[in-house]
């Protein structure tokens, strides 16, 4: 099923949560909406699951409008951040709400939540339908409440944030458990985050939304190798940020000077990643083919899978990610100029 | 304060042992004093009440036996006990029927003045209860409701509202909102949700409330001894009249009696009423 929103604008007194989005989810994909706490993403989800009434704009599902309908009619279903599955009531009780709801018979209901439970992988484990929530780990309650929305087998998938109430480890492997879930059942989903590995790991398509405005969407290719705008570089991956001068021979980054051949002029932000870039030790030589600046090397941290080092150029703190730890001292940082994002600074 | 600092410095400089057994001896020695001062006014009901003639001056009564309780049990305080609870569950339960619906509106809707009308809820206890019940017994004449189970009823819930709706209110307020949500979004209408979602889980306050304003109902005095005199008779009223009529070892009874309700209560309210329900308590 085709989701598509038109013009979606949501005021909260003086602030727009949603000012004009419009996008479209593709049938039986997995679009994630990433984006800063604030830009909208959360609000956008609500309206589509119906608890949010919009100041503008149309949600259809297929050729269905569905903005007048309140979240019982529109057959969508919502994992929820914290889970929000009733704590007085059993697993399987929580999983057969919404079956009972529908007036199906006990036995296909009872069918049926057993072969949710086996679609997220908890069925095995010995008396689960009759626990309560309280006595599952994060991860299985999250399990239940995927189980709770799939069982009822809806026209949209709604995931606020599903996995960010997890502790890392139990979040990886969900992540992938996810992917795979929704790729079975074949449902259209919109999943929201605000991870960014997460969203670019699981996503069909990614959008990124900042300020209740639509700043890319792309496949999480297209949003992180060709970033659109200085946000949308700066925003994926781990990102440096540089402030310079672009003229008809190149780039002036302070001091330092940059080859540069493109069509900008004037006041120019630069982006690059963590990883795009090489250190070296002073005194290496500029190619046509790569971006050299001298700074100093003044931290060094160990992440386990590689060191990252705070470099200072022309007063800007950069952080570049290696296998091989550097000195401390000045340094030369050399990046493609493939990699690196030149955008017009407004 | 010199010699206070040489005293609590030769008490640290005690060895070892002798500190502890100070700090035993000064710990009992507070317990037994609490328990006096709580227990001891209750005493002197225990002893009346098992009294059968006891003049002053003399410090304990001159003759004990149960005589008094076989004749009070085998008298008016039965009636007064029926006539009580009854009063208390009707109380009780118009109570719940009117303010659970209000509550859950208070706590979910956006309510306009909703500060305002908490608040109106507690104006009855505010003012000295006197003037207010004798202007309610006033009104309750005029409506042909005086000396009547139906005038009581009322004046009961008039201060017994409160109770019921800002326990209620936090309680709803308590319950997360995603909750609800996870059931709209599944297919439950409001009202479903409601019953299946929201009352469950609110049954602790629910229970809380059931019993506050059964034990307000029960030992309410004042508003029942004024509307319901002389034809609606309840427990603390006959206490008052008993003991008004020096029979201090019937009043002494009853008392007793009266206590047994609250006692209950405490012990339910301990278990059930949990912090997180008074945490939202006053925030409106």
């Amino acid at each position: 099923m085709d989701v598509r929103v038109e013009g979606l604008v949501k005021r909260y007194g003086r602030v727009t949560a949603l000012d004009g989005v419009s996008l479209a989810f593709p049938a039986a994909g997995l679009t994630a909406i990433l984006g800063p706490s604030g830009c909208g993403k959360t609000t956008l989800l609500r309206s589509l699951a119906g608890f949010m009434p919009l100041d503008g704009g149309r949600i259809l599902f297929g050729v269905e409008d569905v903005t007048a309908l309140p979240p019982q009619a529109r057959n969508t279903a919502m994992v929820f951040q914290q889970y929000a599955l009733w704590p007085h009531m059993t697993v399987f009780d929580n999983i057969a709400y919404g079956l009972r709801l529908r007036k199906l018979s006990g036995a296909e209901v009872r069918a049926r939540v057993e072969k949710a439970l086996d679609l997220v992988e908890i069925g095995r484990i010995a008396g689960v339908t009759q626990r309560r929530p309280g006595e599952l780990s994060g991860g299985q309650q999250q399990r239940v409440a995927l189980a709770r929305a799939l069982v009822v087998e809806p026209r949209v998938l709604l995931m606020d944030e599903p996995l960010s109430n997890l502790d890392a480890k139990v979040r990886q492997r969900l992540r992938a458990e996810v992917r795979r879930l929704q790729k079975a059942v074949g449902i259209t989903t919109v999943y929201v985050t605000h991870d960014q590995e997460e969203a670019l790991a699981i996503a069909d398509t990614v959008v990124l939304m900042d300020g209740g405005r639509v700043v890319q969407t792309g496949t999480p290719q297209d949003v992180y190798f060709r970033p659109e705008n200085a946000f949308a570089a700066e925003f994926l991956g781990v990102s440096n940020q540089l402030s310079g001068t672009a003229d008809a021979d190149g780039l002036s980054v302070g001091t330092q000077h940059v080859s540069y051949s493109g069509p900008l002029r004037g006041p120019v932000t630069i982006v690059f990643k963590a990883t795009d870039a090489i250190l070296a030790d002073s005194g290496v030589a500029a190619d046509g083919r790569h971006a050299v600046l001298r700074g100093m090397l003044e931290e060094r941290l160990f992440l386990g899978s590689a060191y990252r080092h705070y470099v200072r150029v022309e007063g800007e703190s950069l952080m570049i990610d290696g296998a091989e730890p550097v000195d401390h001292g000045p340094v030369t940082v050399r990046v493609p100029m493939a990699r690196l994002q030149i955008y017009a600074s407004p | 304060m010199d010699a206070g600092l040489r005293a609590g410095s030769a008490f640290l400089a005690l060895p070892s042992p002798g500190r502890t057994v100070a700090r035993a001896t000064l710990r009992m020695t507070g317990v037994m004093v609490a328990i006096f001062v709580i227990f001891a006014p209750l005493s002197s009901l225990v002893i009346w009440s098992f009294t059968r003639t006891w003049h002053w001056p003399h410090p304990f009564p001159q003759a004990m036996g149960f005589f008094y309780w076989r004749k009070v049990l085998e008298g008016d305080l039965f009636r007064a006990l029926q006539s009580g609870f009854l009063i208390a569950v009707i109380v009780t339960v118009l109570t719940l029927l009117l303010t659970v619906p209000l509550a859950y509106l208070l706590a979910r809707y956006p309510v306009p003045f909703k500060a305002a009308i908490l608040l109106v809820f507690l104006l009855p206890h505010a003012f000295p209860q006197l003037p207010v019940f004798v202007n309610a017994t006033t009104l309750l004449y005029r409506a042909h409701l005086a000396a009547s189970l139906s005038g009581v009823v009322l004046i009961h819930m008039v201060g017994a509202l409160v109770y019921a709706v800002w326990t209620m209110t936090a309680v709803f307020r308590s319950i997360p909102e995603s909750l609800e949500e996870a059931a709209w979004n599944l297919g439950a209408s409001r009202l479903k949700t409601f019953f299946t979602v929201a009352l469950p889980l609110a049954t602790p306050g629910l229970v809380a409330s059931t019993l506050l304003v059964f034990l307000y109902s029960f030992d309410e005095f004042t508003g029942t001894l004024l509307v319901g005199s002389p034809f609606v008779l309840t427990l603390p009223v006959y206490m008052y009249r008993t003991s008004v009529g020096y029979e201090l070892q019937v009043a002494s009874i009853a008392a007793l009696l009266l206590m047994l309700p609250g006692i209950a209560l405490l012990v339910v309210l301990e278990r059930y009423l949990k912090s997180e329900y008074l945490s939202m308590f006053g925030r409106i």
